[in-house]
């Protein structure tokens, strides 16, 4: 790529920050330019992100409804799913959904519940409620 | 090539901007340690460049496709390769992981850390996502925060502490377990007269011959008949497919075209290393062309997205893309095999 060819889409995905690409400028000698980002990188990226607001937002639905444990929103609303929960806790599966099971849920040791807090960085207050919408990132 | 042996500590220490995290780390680090090598000599040298398609391994329940070597083989390659000594501590309590990072920053060290990234701060919320192996610089601590060198980043950083020894410390695939690494013993000489084309042999043959199917072009290869397959399946499920590979090409900090650019400027410079070398320069462009290639691709396939229900998903011109670029980096790497085996 040319170093005029560099995207500098200003993608909201950065934020203001820029990645450095390789471009080779005009006498084809390679060099490190500062880039506010393309936008088919933003597009990728933003799909991404859209899709974990969506499972976010459905388990924050199904929460509500009751069918499932404040653990099943939480762990979305963190970016996560079961396997990253599972690997980050050190439970298995197995029991992570049995837990997704409301009445399972309300009655766990305190002991697994810091295990949740401590893979989610949330309070066990924040834990057994659900908030009145999925919240953006701090 | 020799080098001063003066000892430095973090005071002197200079952020700089480059495309990855992990050569960035690496070059920073050894050129703050007397030998000054750039990011995209780091990672030619560490013989970095990849293609892997891994379907059966999923990241967020998405195959694996990765356009490097795995997490850690940087600092490997470079031990390996250039005789640089690297000290590495990983850790099994936070506690001890965040008091030996306190030590060393005493002791004048600047240390490499290898953390996620959804857990720093610093990073904007859109590129947070659940990954382990991200690595940046420690070089001070200011009251609470630590100051930070994040390669990928503009200027340096600040962070909390209980914000990186989390960092540090999340469990998972790729876990860090706190990894500390400095080096602790640079080479006065480095002869890369002989270094230079052994890695870049090694380097294609790993692209070329592979026993599996599915890394080097042949992956790339792999990758094109399963975007075939995706085309009997949710046209959802494919788009969040073809989102994945373009962000792995170009969101996770490649430099472009999935490393292939980066490549290309350590080829440049291996050409001028080595009296000029007019046939490396020409594989030089030859790889900048693979990478655009790659670039036109991303364009394909994010243009596919966009189209939502309105149009189908033009498999087949992907498809030929995916082979186009195979096709490209098999020419280049036989022609490095040629140049690198004289």
């Amino acid at each position: 790529m040319e170093q005029n060819k560099v995207p500098q889409d200003r993608i909201s995905t950065y934020a203001d920050n820029k990645k450095a690409i390789y471009a080779t400028d005009t006498s084809g000698k390679y060099t490190l330019v500062p880039s506010s980002g393309w936008e088919i990188e933003e597009e990728a990226t933003l799909q991404a992100v859209q899709e974990l607001e969506r499972l976010a937002r459905e388990a924050h639905s199904r929460v509500a409804k009751g069918e499932k444990s404040t653990l099943f929103f939480h762990m979305y609303n963190r970016r996560m799913d079961l396997q990253v929960l599972s690997e980050s806790t050190g439970l298995f599966k197995w029991r992570i959904k049995r837990h997704f099971r409301p009445a399972v849920f309300r009655k766990l040791s305190r002991k697994i519940l810091t295990r949740y807090c401590d893979a989610l960085g949330i309070s066990r207050e924040l834990l057994c409620s659900l908030p009145p919408q999925s919240d953006e990132l701090e | 090539m020799s080098w001063s042996e003066a000892v430095k500590t973090h005071t002197d220490f200079q952020h700089k901007h480059f495309a990855h995290c992990e050569s960035g780390v690496m070059s920073l680090m050894v050129s703050h340690h007397g030998m000054p090598l750039s990011e995209a000599m780091v990672f030619g040298l560490s013989g970095a460049l990849m293609f892997a398609y891994i379907p059966f391994i999923k990241l967020g329940g998405m195959p694996l496709i990765a356009y490097r070597s795995r997490p850690k083989s940087i600092i490997r390659g470079l031990q390996k390769n250039l005789g640089i000594r690297m000290q590495m501590h990983s850790f099994s309590s936070p506690e001890k992981g965040m008091k030996k990072l306190d030590s060393l920053l005493q002791q004048g060290h600047i240390v490499g850390a290898q953390s996620s990234v959804f857990w720093l701060p610093y990073f904007p919320p859109e590129m947070r996502f659940h990954f382990n192996a991200h690595n940046l610089i420690v070089f001070g601590k200011e009251g609470d925060d630590y100051l930070i060198s994040d390669p990928v980043f503009e200027n340096s950083q600040r962070c909390p502490a209980k914000d990186l020894r989390k960092a540090r410390f999340v469990k998972g695939m790729m876990a860090p377990k706190g990894l500390l690494y400095y080096p602790c013993g640079i080479p006065d000489t480095v002869d890369f007269q002989r270094i230079l084309p052994t890695v870049i042999r090694k380097n294609a043959r790993a692209m070329l011959k592979t026993p599996v199917p599915i890394a080097g072009v042949r992956g790339i290869r792999a990758l094109s008949r399963s975007i075939v397959r995706l085309s009997g399946k949710d046209p959802r499920e494919a788009r969040l497919f073809l989102g994945h590979i373009v962000r792995m090409q170009e969101e996770i900090g490649t430099g472009g075209g999935g490393f292939r650019f980066i490549y290309a400027s350590f080829l440049q410079e291996a050409a001028t290393i080595l009296d000029n070398n007019a046939e490396l320069e020409k594989a030089s462009r030859q790889m900048t062309a693979a990478g655009d290639q790659w670039r036109e691709f991303a364009l394909l396939a994010v243009t596919a997205i966009r189209g939502r229900k309105k149009s189908p998903i033009p498999f087949p011109a992907l498809e030929q893309k995916l082979l186009e670029v195979a096709d490209a980096e098999t020419r280049v790497y036989k022609n490095l095999l040629g140049i690198c085996s004289r």
